[in-house]
């Protein structure tokens, strides 16, 4: 699907094994899928068929069993840990369905809290991280704690801490899992602009049909294996077969 | 990066104050307790050490007795048998500085309407050079008041306190056991003895005054005391060997017979005591270094739980791009900044303790510039030790491990 030559993301034939009591349980099998720089996609399937684990291998946080991962034209595979953070840091900005804040912290500091890990002065964090919330339209909450706001608006605070590293790459795993339909619609809008005005390639799991729409390009997994990769458009008719 | 990491770990440790603050506890008690014996110990060690400049070097003691007599052998000084001539002929002896043969006794002083009850030494001249004592004011008495028995006196300072109040005592005349001594001058305050006595509340006057008309004996010409001082420290042995020969043989005691004198080296002995000083000191030192440990084990423990309770917030962390080792100093941080601020309070405990210590009980106490650098050093030390293992813990997680840690 995607221009090899511009893919943020190049995934050939990726599997992952999980070492249990009960032996090793294979998680994913063969998935190969390219992301393209400015892409919008969408991840549906079945509970349990994998889209956590295919998340956190294209977000570093856990690496395959076999296959190559390439981010940013980097393989993965041959990073040390070290290098992987840095990539967190630079290229990735993560956007959780539990919205993973810093409870005690101050949403500024919540937000500036990756640009410590850059070195960046606490003049120029705070200033940007001021941005950021004012960006995702919580100009007013800069000193609240996140126990003081809602789901939706602790959702997008989590996304204005995955925007204030200017990432080319934002990874959403059920973003609006926690959230009431208005407020997740709310929260793919906004997903949505950073696609379409900043260029932010976004790759972003959900169940949901209505909140996949938002995507251009979904990506079906059923049992740890890719089983639609294609317009959103067509994906509906896809299913329709499926379920026939 | 690290002001930054200061200003978290500050913001973590205050999450949870009450445990921060019991944490911190162990350390203030450990470093309290460290400063505050080691101020005990080294002012025992300095107050040893005092009182043995105080005495005089490479010195010995003969004392008189130890004789048998009937079957039953009687103690050190119990029998004049030294005499002011055995003084004279240890002083020929070589390597042997000075003699002073020693006649004590306890005599009522009055002055005035004062009245004082102290020591009084019947020595030579030479007495105050073996111990190295000054005089405050006034003259020393000479080999002329020895010859004559003449009627004069040096008071120690505790004596001249006690029976002149302000007023200068020499040339005055007080009256021991009711004659008339002239005052010729003051010694030089000396302290304590090692064995805790005050040195200056004592009087001095000729040996002959004390034997011929203060004390009286039924031995005439005996003292019950010579002290001997050497030239030097590696002159002792021979000192010792040579003195024992000698008076043995003036004595005329036979092979095989005890002594009627015994020799003690009064150095030797006063090493001993600074030894045992120092050793006092060292323990003390030890056991409270104890409850530094356990303090420090109780910042290993409470950074573990906490580790495991902020596991979430590693991933988190991890996640948004945090390094093994920024991790690892995040933690690390958390536990020097309770290790040197629980020594910080410890620091002023110990010291407003030692201080308090030497006010109630008189105690010497030394707080040294080292001892408090010393305490630093380790509670730092123990942060670092006991924060190692909890911070390295946190560090090796695997990110996912981590973040999906309930
Ligand atoms: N750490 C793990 N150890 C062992 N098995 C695991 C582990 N993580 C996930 N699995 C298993 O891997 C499979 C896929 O899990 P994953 O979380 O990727 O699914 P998912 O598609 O995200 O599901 P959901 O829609 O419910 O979030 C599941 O069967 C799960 O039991
Ligand atoms: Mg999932």
């Amino acid at each position: 699907m995607a221009e090899l030559a511009d893919a943020v993301i190049r995934i050939e034939h990726l599997f992952k094994e999980y070492a249990t009591d009960a032996g090793p349980v294979p998680v994913l099998k063969d998935v190969s899928v390219s992301v393209a720089s400015g892409e919008f996609v969408a991840v549906m399937g079945p509970s349990g068929s994998g889209k956590s684990t295919f998340m956190n291998i294209l977000g570093c946080l856990d690496v395959a069993t076999t296959g190559r991962y390439l981010l940013d034209g980097k393989d993965a595979g041959t990073l040390d840990g070290d290098e992987l953070a840095r990539l967190r840091n630079q290229v990735i900005g993560f956007v959780f369905q539990g919205f993973n804040l810093l409870p005690r912290a101050t949403l500024e500091d919540n937000v500036a809290l990756p640009l410590i890990y850059r070195g960046t002065p606490r003049g120029e964090r705070l200033a940007r991280a001021h941005e950021m919330l004012d960006k995702v339209g919580l100009g007013a909450y800069y000193r609240s704690r996140p126990n003081q706001i809602s789901g939706g608006q602790q959702q997008r605070v989590a996304i204005a801490r995955a925007l204030v590293t200017r990432p080319r790459l934002i990874l959403a795993d059920e973003p609006t899992g926690n959230l009431d339909t208005a407020t997740g619609r709310e929260i793919m809008a906004l997903f949505t602009e950073l696609n379409r005005q900043d260029g932010i390639t976004i790759v972003l799991v959900t169940h949901e049909p209505d909140i996949a729409g938002h995507a251009q390009r979904l990506v079906r997994l059923a049992d740890g294996r890719v089983i639609y990769d294609g317009l959103v458009e067509h994906a509906q008719a896809h299913h329709l077969e499926k379920t026939l | 990066m690290t002001a930054a990491m200061l200003a978290e770990a500050w913001l973590a440790m205050g999450a949870n104050r009450l445990r921060t603050l019991l944490t911190m506890l162990g350390m203030v008690i450990g470093v309290g307790a460290v400063i505050l014996m080691l101020a005990i110990g080294q002012g025992t060690q300095r107050q040893v050490e005092a009182s043995i400049a105080s005495m005089g070097s490479n010195l010995f003691i003969v004392l008189s007795g130890s004789t048998t007599s009937g079957g039953l052998r009687m103690g050190s000084g119990a029998t004049p048998t030294l005499t002011l001539t055995d003084a004279q002929a240890i002083e020929e002896l070589p390597a042997v500085a000075a003699v002073a043969p020693s006649s004590p006794g306890t005599a009522q002083l009055v002055y005035g309407s004062n009245n004082w009850s102290t020591q009084v030494y019947g020595t030579t001249p030479a007495y105050l050079a073996v111990r190295d004592w000054k005089l405050a004011a006034g003259f020393p008495f000479t080999d002329s008041d020895l010859r004559s028995a003449t009627r004069v006196a040096l008071l120690g300072k505790t004596v001249v306190d006690n029976l002149f109040g302000g007023e200068d005592p020499v040339g005055k005349t007080i009256r021991i056991k009711n004659s008339p001594y002239v005052v010729l001058g003051t010694l030089a305050p000396k302290g304590q003895s090692l064995d805790g006595r005050d040195q200056d509340d004592t009087v001095i006057i000729p040996v002959t005054t004390a034997q011929r008309k203060l004390f009286g004996t039924q031995f005439a010409g005996t003292v019950r005391f010579i002290m001997v001082q050497a030239e030097s420290g590696e002159a002792m042995p021979a000192v010792e060997k040579s003195m024992n020969e000698l008076l043995r043989q003036r004595h005329r005691i036979r092979e095989g017979t005890d002594n009627d004198f015994s020799v003690r080296n009064l150095t030797a002995l006063a090493n001993t005591a600074a030894e045992t000083a120092q050793v006092m000191s060292l323990m003390l030192g030890a056991i409270a270094s104890i409850s530094l440990l356990v303090g420090g084990i109780g910042i290993m423990n409470i950074m573990l739980v906490s580790v495991t309770e902020r596991t979430r917030e590693i991933g988190i962390r991890m996640a948004i791009g945090a390094r093994g080792e920024d991790i690892l100093l995040q933690f690390l941080l958390e536990a020097i900044i309770i290790s040197v601020i629980g020594c910080l309070i410890g620091v002023g405990l110990g010291v407003g303790g030692a201080l308090l210590v030497s006010t109630l009980s008189g105690m010497a106490v030394v707080i040294t510039v080292t001892s408090i650098l010393l305490a630093f050093a380790v509670a730092a030390a123990i942060g670092i030790f006991f924060g190692w293992y909890p911070a390295r813990k946190a560090a090796a997680m695997k990110p996912i491990d981590a973040l999906r840690y309930q």
